[in-house]
């Protein structure tokens, strides 16, 4: 607890913080110069979970909202993207744009209708949507049934092929910073704060003029787009993509990634997604703790829940002048 | 067979599912409306009890075989279904009922990740076989249409099961505590009701509840495994929606509603040219979202403002 509140206090410091963050990126853009495939597949992939954490924040983070489904917002947007470039032959970069359009038209479907109800009534459709989305994708033909889509084209990015690893290590990189950007500029506005307020207290939100139904859908929407171009990302990248990739368990590690690291506080999201990525590749060849991990998982959200309602790192708001 | 025919025939099958969801449904809608908890590790808490009833019949059918041994190992598997539920609501949910809800609602994913990967570590992962030594095809005909002994059993056990715990939760002094305590908790302690006492005595009936739903699965299925829970939780959870949640008796009219829906839906579908099975989870699902959006607190339940 004490190195975490240490690095809190050094990440939360103005002289500090940007300096921190600045070695922290500078060793993650060196470490493709000295490392091997696997290491970087390994950093990719918590590059992955940092984007997805990083989207279900807005969300659950940001707005205190349950989403149980959010595998289902990047599913869409992998299989929006594998199906335009598979079966229509379309370019990477032009799928993006409809990627967002689909999750942002998703978000208002499943959102408008029961953001208003009881907040716990959205963690199940959430739960159902993405079931829906799940069994569409594996019984349809155009998303490949339970085999998934193969064989998706790699894109150029001015002329550069993507194909290595490292390149991908790089565009998610990218990603990340571009979501934190991002993630920032949401949480430091008149809307952040309003979503904040949410989070803390609906009812007192709603008593002061904070339109709280449409708040919690665009928060949602955000989400959903974030989710939806990682998903797009992960589609090339991957260039194969299954049914399987997208189920609960996903779903429930993105949220444990987030409520473990600190709902709302980037440097613990990230944290958290980065542990959740990382720890099951350490102890893979551990027998009994690899197969035992969601349980310990289990164990300590309950107890993260009990002791530490915020999360390891929550987020500290200072005073708004 | 005939047209009416089949819609008679799939109105049984939809009977008979529609039992096990209000089962289940049951235990949702009590912890519902005692806590407002969605209790998400009811479902495994389900499963749970169909993995007790196999493990205790596996024993036990040694020394007493058949429909003796088959309804002892469902005993047993209440009571462990039971004590499960109770620690659970100890150790997990007590200790946050005061805090937000959404606290608790993750706390609830995090014990249905402890119990369904327990589950999942000690089997390996595969499914296991119920032999109860009763012939599952037996029956009686009635024309075409076939109903067989388990399934008469299994609605009249679950119609049984529905009756008395109405008339507990409308006769006995406990019932009318769980009522009190839903309407508010706060007096209650007031009025001397030892409100956690009651609350763990609500999870106890619903997983038992469950229990009972696993253990007839079992025998009517054939067929357990550790990811039998997750699905079945939401559906049911879908059928204490459907009637309205915190009601007891819409969990039972929510949960068969649901379950003759599939069936009929599944063989709508099929006429359709879809593959019935493939898609019926897609359409209790769409159901769920349906009911939310066009009536939220569902055929029985009152509408309220939450948390005011």
């Amino acid at each position: 607890m004490k190195f975490i509140d240490w690095a809190y206090n050094m990440m939360d410091n103005k002289k500090y913080k940007y300096s921190v963050f600045a070695v922290i990126f500078v060793i993650m853009a060196v470490i493709p110069l000295f490392s091997d495939n696997y290491i970087l597949s390994v950093l990719w992939s918590a590059l992955f979970y940092m984007l997805l954490a990083l989207g279900l924040n807005i969300i659950v983070g940001y707005c205190g909202m349950c989403d149980l489904g959010y595998a289902a917002k990047f599913a869409l947007g992998a299989y929006t993207t594998g199906v335009l470039i598979k079966s229509f032959g379309w370019n990477f970069w032009l799928t993006l744009p409809v990627s967002v359009i689909v999750s942002v038209i998703a978000a208002i479907i499943i959102g408008a209708p029961t953001l208003k109800l009881r907040s716990d009534y959205l963690a199940i459709v959430t739960l159902g949507f993405a079931e829906i989305v799940r069994i569409t994708a594996r019984n349809l033909e155009i998303t490949g049934s339970a085999t998934g889509i193969v064989g998706i084209a790699r894109p150029k990015f001015f002329g550069l092929h993507l194909t290595q690893i490292t390149h991908w290590y790089y565009v998610f990189l990218f990603l990340v910073i571009l979501f934190i950007f991002v993630s920032n500029r949401i949480r430091n506005s008149r809307f952040g704060r309003a979503l904040t307020y949410i989070r803390e207290d609906e009812d007192a939100a709603q008593a002061m003029g904070v339109n709280t139904t449409l708040y919690k859908l665009y928060a949602y929407i955000i989400g959903a787009v974030l989710g939806g171009i990682t998903g797009s990302f992960y589609a090339v990248r991957m260039a194969a993509i299954s049914p399987g990739s997208f189920d609960f368990t996903q779903s429930a590690n993105i949220m444990l990634a987030v409520i473990l690291g600190g709902m709302g506080k980037i440097p613990g999201v990230i944290a958290g997604a980065a542990f959740f990525a990382i720890f099951p590749e350490v102890f893979r060849d551990v027998p009994i703790i690899g197969d035992m991990r969601m349980l310990f998982f289990g164990l300590l959200l309950i107890i993260v829940m009990i002791t530490r309602p915020q999360g390891l790192w929550p987020e500290r708001r200072k005073r708004e002048r | 067979m005939s047209l009416s025919e089949v819609a008679l025939q799939q109105l049984i099958n939809g009977l008979i599912l529609g039992s096990f969801y209000a089962l289940i449904a049951l235990g949702y809608s009590m912890v519902y409306g005692i806590i407002k908890l969605l209790n998400f590790a009811h479902g495994d808490i389900y499963m749970t009890g169909a993995f007790a009833c196999l493990s205790v019949f596996g024993v036990l059918s040694v020394i007493i075989p058949g429909p003796g041994g088959i309804i002892c190992s469902i005993i047993a598997a209440m009571i462990i279904a039971g004590i499960l539920g109770y620690l659970a609501q100890r150790f997990a949910y007590r200790p946050l009922l005061g805090a937000p809800r959404l606290s608790l609602l993750i706390t609830a994913i995090g014990v249905s990740l402890v119990i369904y990967n327990f589950i999942m570590v000690i089997t390996n992962g595969k499914a296991s076989y119920f032999e109860s030594g009763l012939d599952n095809s037996a029956g009686v005909h009635i024309g075409d249409i076939k109903i067989t002994y388990i399934q008469i059993v299994l609605i009249a056990v679950s119609a049984l099961l529905m009756i008395g715990l109405t008339l507990f939760i409308g006769q006995t002094m406990t019932g009318k505590a769980m009522r009190a305590i839903a309407l508010d908790q706060d007096t209650c302690r007031l009025m001397g009701i030892n409100v956690n006492k009651i609350i763990g005595i609500t999870f106890i009936i619903g997983s038992a509840l469950a229990a009972i739903a696993g253990g007839l699965a079992c025998v009517y299925y054939g067929n357990v495994q550790y990811s039998m829970g997750y699905t079945m939780g939401i559906k049911a959870f879908t059928s204490a929606v459907i009637g309205g949640i915190g009601s007891i008796p819409g969990a039972m009219l929510g949960g068969l509603l649901l379950g003759l829906l599939e069936a009929v839906g599944t063989q709508f579908l099929t006429y359709l040219g879809l593959s019935g099975s493939a898609w019926k989870d897609v359409f209790a699902f769409g159901i769920l979202i349906l009911i939310l959006i066009l009536k939220p607190n569902g055929l029985l339940g009152k509408s309220e403002i939450e948390r005011m």
